[in-house]
């Protein structure tokens, strides 16, 4: 594990931080949409980036948060996620899934989304595990990364998004 | 921020719990898991050979984390242990489950509880009303707000292991723990 905690305090300092407002993109949501971070304006956003589609594990970090998705309704907030894999890959993961929220694809540049959140590995060439709560005025009130080998689970967003002032 | 250090078993442990083994046991160990899930199948025989290594030094708990859109059979099959658990037979239906992962239809179910002589009108309505559906949740639930990142997640003392879940690693992490 001592590699692993390394890992994150290296990378955690360029993590975009809470205050910030958040990058906007126009990312693939399909192989014929593209969504921005102001379509989301009014609600929180969850924006996880995530390094790759098919991670041979059933419980994975996608289907984790599919299936906290009603918890995460409760506050309102929307969930995307986000990798470096194309639009038709995504649709292919996304329908063997049953994912019920959009996958952007940030696939040309290569990353370059991830790279203005501060969630890239430039050696690995894929997004960091990376978790961000965007309040509904588009400023980034949390965000955290994990260890790329651990799924960070979605306790960390649910005291971000309960954090989020009501009004 | 916290997500990792606040990786612990919300709730604790408690009456409510399903449990095998002395509650005040130096180890307790906790598993969220799905009936349907192939690696929850991998660490069930594992579980088995820990509590036979362990006797009375450890406590294991059981708490449902069903993934409902990858094993559709995953949430009828947790509210059928809950059911079986209304008749005190969770463990016995818990252990049935695991050893038929392929076999988890609706009259499956009705079998396995026929095979544990439950009271099968009961067993049956249960069912079909969801009786133990939200007990599931709860579950689930806690299980999201104690950091569970897939299936199966361990607990060990109310800290969440991640590491692998053979029972060297398994062991090993216990002894530390402890």
């Amino acid at each position: 594990m001592a590699t692993t905690t390394d890992t994150r305090t290296d990378h955690a300092s360029k993590l975009l931080a809470p205050g910030t407002p958040a990058p906007d993109f126009l990312l693939p949501s399909t192989p014929d949409q593209r969504v921005s971070v102001n379509d989301f304006r009014g609600a929180p956003l969850i924006l996880a980036f995530y390094p790759a589609d098919w991670s041979p594990v059933c419980g994975d970090q996608m289907s984790l948060y599919n299936e906290v998705l009603p918890e995460f309704h409760r506050y309102k907030a929307a969930l995307a996620g986000v990798s470096v894999d194309g639009a038709w890959c995504h649709a292919a993961f996304a329908r063997d899934r049953k994912l019920h929220f959009p996958l952007l694809a940030d696939f040309e540049p290569k990353g370059g989304v991830a790279r203005r959140y501060g969630a890239y590995r430039d050696g690995d060439g894929v997004c960091e595990r990376a978790l961000f709560v965007i309040d509904k005025n588009g400023v980034i009130s949390w965000s955290y990364l994990s260890p790329l080998g651990v799924n960070p689970g979605a306790d960390g967003i649910l005291e971000a998004l309960e954090a989020l002032p009501s009004k | 921020m916290s997500a990792i250090a606040s990786a612990t078993l919300k709730p604790p442990v408690g009456p409510k719990d399903h449990m095998q083994g002395p509650p005040d046991a130096p180890v307790t160990l906790v598993e969220y898991g799905d009936y349907e899930c192939p690696y929850c199948g991998e660490a069930y025989p594992v579980v088995k050979a820990l509590q036979e290594r362990l006797g009375d030094q450890m406590c294991f708990v059981f708490r449902n984390f069903p993934l409902t859109q990858v094993h559709p059979h995953a949430e009828e099959a947790a509210e059928a242990a809950e059911a079986a658990g209304a008749q005190g037979k969770f463990w016995e239906m818990h252990d049935l489950l695991y050893e038929n992962q392929d076999a988890l239809e609706p009259e499956d179910l009705v079998q396995y509880a026929r095979a544990l002589k439950l009271d099968l009108p009961r067993f049956v309505l249960e069912m079909r009303e969801h009786v133990y559906v939200e007990r599931v949740r709860e579950d689930f639930r806690s299980g999201v707000r104690s950091g569970v990142n897939g299936t199966p997640t361990f607990f060990i003392n109310g800290a969440r292991h991640d590491g692998p879940f053979d029972l060297g690693s398994l062991l090993a992490a216990i002894e530390e723990a402890v």
